[in-house]
């Protein structure tokens, strides 16, 4: 094997090991661990995108669809596989680039506020790839408890009466999320036997019809434990505290910690239930489709309501899941390329949007906006750090710079043309039209679907337009915020990024379209991670 | 001992989601341990109940049936590691909360 065939355990090893290479260093020492975390983060960018390529590259020559990785060559559904498919390579680059962005917000100042930020950071992002590589029900799990443990020190991260109350509630809600995930996990195994998720597509269809609700019911409770990581309504109401509490490098890393969830739901409701399950074909299709749209609804409310940034950003986060997980439950090939555009696109917004809301948050005038709870925190941080050296040089006319980034993030999120937000919302509105029967009328369904999206933009753009005069019109005496270079860069890179997305629209939006169309065609994933063909193995329920 | 086994996990599963939904820090966390301890014995139950079976294969007798199911016992081992883990986790930051708020409502206040 050349080294090339190792390539998709890498995203999982490399920050296994630079977490363990910073925790050989001294707190004193923070360059280096600094410079550890930076190196890892760009290896794990090169990496993401020579997988991302190589993913490309297989499905063209029309070899294979994905990668498959045995883990210490096991036969397929005995031992463990690492599974890469275009849709995990994406997934994996944009936690690099959104890991990369995070880092050097956090080398301002943020890395200072608390020990082993550099060795939580990494141990991060080596759960989530893993959840994003792997091809096991059970390893899954695993990844998931050392993604949720990193997310735990993080939160915490800079300490203080708001974080730890909030980090209370996260991880007691995680915990009960968890004990959720291994019933239904240990359900699905007790009915079919397996856990390898090729397996488990192969196995559904010949599950007997009395062992059927078993199956659902285990399934059910799984998708719950995914469904509060993504934050569908009524499993949400922790999210947006526990964002505005986080401090500003960690909430933008946590963008991706609810796509994670949406991932992985898009991943098992088209892979075990799509058209080849028999019986079981579109199982809980309409609960996430109701379950969206109650989600944008709530989020688009919470949107309206919010009195402080940081709560506005989590009810974004809402709003984004909430459209994902509508989109989800539509099951149509077309709508899958949009959603995996709009996946793409409102993670790198939100990610910037998380990071910016702190620096806006500096501009106020405290006192001027009594109810922003998030205030009390960050003043108080703001004096623990004073003595801290702080990296990078004072930007001139920082409120031009953060009123320009804070405008073109209102846009991104709100979907108004021409930015990348429009373009991705665009394609599933115009996919959610176009895929109905031109005959037959379009169902209720899609224009709640439709008008929902639409009325959540709108709310988005009144919110952020309100918060953004509050900001940058009415406070022109107070004191100019100190914002550094290397604080605003993160954010203008991201941006960049979107931007980039809407120039480039028409590739991306190409690609996005094979990668749900081999979602959507199972049959060719677990061809390949299985090698037998589903007519072949009959072998039903054990 | 089917009998036996379902009353224990649903007795532990029952009062580990009453003391979940307790307004205390602690109630919470033993709460999460007995609803932890339920579910570990429920993957074990996942494997079939087998009495008097071991889980390694002996080379000298093949017949699978002679043998309880290997897999469930391997979960229940990561399960509880990790859960162990993570309960510890709780713990410190039950007391960090205990010192920040000066009281043990998981709210950080009294109502």
């Amino acid at each position: 094997m050349s080294f090339l065939d190792h390539l998709i355990i890498m995203p999982i090893l490399l920050p296994l090991g630079a977490a363990a290479l910073t925790l050989l260093f001294d707190e004193t020492r923070r360059e280096v661990k600094a410079g550890i975390n930076f190196a890892a983060t760009i290896l794990l960018i090169a990496i993401a995108i020579a997988l991302l390529v190589q993913t490309d590259a297989v499905t063209r020559e029309g070899t294979e669809l994905t990668i498959t990785y045995r883990l210490g060559n096991w036969p397929a559904p005995f031992g463990i596989v690492l599974v890469a498919d275009r849709l995990s390579a994406i997934m994996v680059l944009l936690t690099g680039i959104l890991g990369i962005n995070a880092l050097i917000y956090s080398m301002a100042r943020w890395q200072a506020a608390g020990p082993h930020f550099h060795m939580l950071f990494q141990m991060l992002l080596m759960g989530l790839n893993g959840a994003f590589l792997t091809g096991d029900l059970f390893n899954l799990f695993v990844f998931f408890e050392v993604m949720l443990a990193a997310s735990y020190g993080l939160l915490l991260h800079g300490s203080g009466v708001l974080r730890v109350r909030a980090g209370l509630h996260y991880i007691a809600i995680n915990l009960a999320a968890s004990s959720l995930f291994l019933i239904g996990v240990s359900l699905i195994y007790g009915v079919t036997g397996t856990l390898n998720m090729a397996d488990l597509a192969l196995r559904i269809p010949h599950v007997p019809a009395n062992d059927l609700g078993l199956l659902h019911a285990g399934a059910a409770i799984l998708g719950i434990a995914f469904l509060v990581k993504a934050g569908m309504w009524p499993l949400n109401f922790w999210l947006p505290t526990t964002y505005a509490a986080a401090s500003a490098p960690v909430a933008g890393l946590f963008a991706i910690m609810t796509k994670v969830g949406v991932y992985i739901v898009l991943r098992l409701t088209l892979l075990l239930f799509g058209e080849h399950a028999g019986a079981s074909f579109g199982f809980g299709q309409t609960f996430l489709l109701i379950g969206g749209l109650a989600t944008i609804a709530f989020g688009t409310v919470g949107v309206l309501a919010s009195q402080s940034t940081g709560r506005l950003a989590g009810y974004s986060v809402l709003v984004s899941s909430g459209t994902l997980l509508a989109a989800i439950g539509m099951g149509d090939r077309a709508v899958t390329g949009g959603l995996l555009f709009y996946l793409v696109s409102s993670t790198l917004t939100i990610s910037a949007f998380l990071m910016l809301v702190e620096l806006v948050e500096r501009a106020r005038v405290a006192g001027a906006d009594v109810l922003a709870v998030t205030m009390e925190a960050y003043g108080e941080d703001d004096e623990d750090l004073e003595h801290e050296e702080e990296v990078g040089v004072v930007i001139p006319s920082t409120m031009a710079i953060l009123g320009v980034c804070f405008a073109l993030c209102g846009l991104l999120l709100s979907g108004v043309p021409p930015f990348s937000g429009f373009i991705s919302k665009f394609a599933m509105l115009s996919a959610v039209l176009q895929s109905e029967d031109a005959a037959s009328p379009i169902p209720a369904s899609t224009w709640w679907l439709i008008g929902l999206l639409i009325i959540s933009g709108l709310a988005s753009l009144i919110a952020m337009t309100r918060t953004g005069i509050a900001t940058f019109w009415a406070t022109l005496e107070g004191p100019t915020p100190n914002v550094r270079v290397i604080e605003i860069a993160p954010i203008a890179i991201l941006i960049v990024l979107c931007l980039g997305l809407t120039v480039a629209g028409g590739p991306v939006l190409h690609f996005m379209d094979l990668a749900a169309d081999a979602l959507h065609t199972p049959t060719d994933y677990i061809e390949d991670v299985i090698g037998t063909t589903p007519a072949a193995s009959a072998g039903g329920a054990s | 001992m089917e009998l036996i086994l379902a009353i224990g996990i649903g007795v532990l599963a029952g009062s580990g989601v009453f003391l979940l939904l307790r307004p205390r820090t602690f109630q919470v966390i033993v709460g999460l341990s007995l609803i932890s301890y339920a579910v570990n014995l429920f993957i074990f139950s996942m494997g079939r109940i087998r009495l008097n079976a071991a889980p390694v294969l002996n080379p000298a007798a093949n017949d699978p049936a002679l043998y309880t199911d290997p897999v469930p016992q391997a979960l229940v081992l990561t399960a509880i590691v990790i859960g162990f883990a993570m309960t510890a986790l709780f713990l410190v930051v039950l007391l960090a909360s205990r010192g920040f708020t000066g009281t043990d409502h998981v709210d950080g206040r009294e109502r």
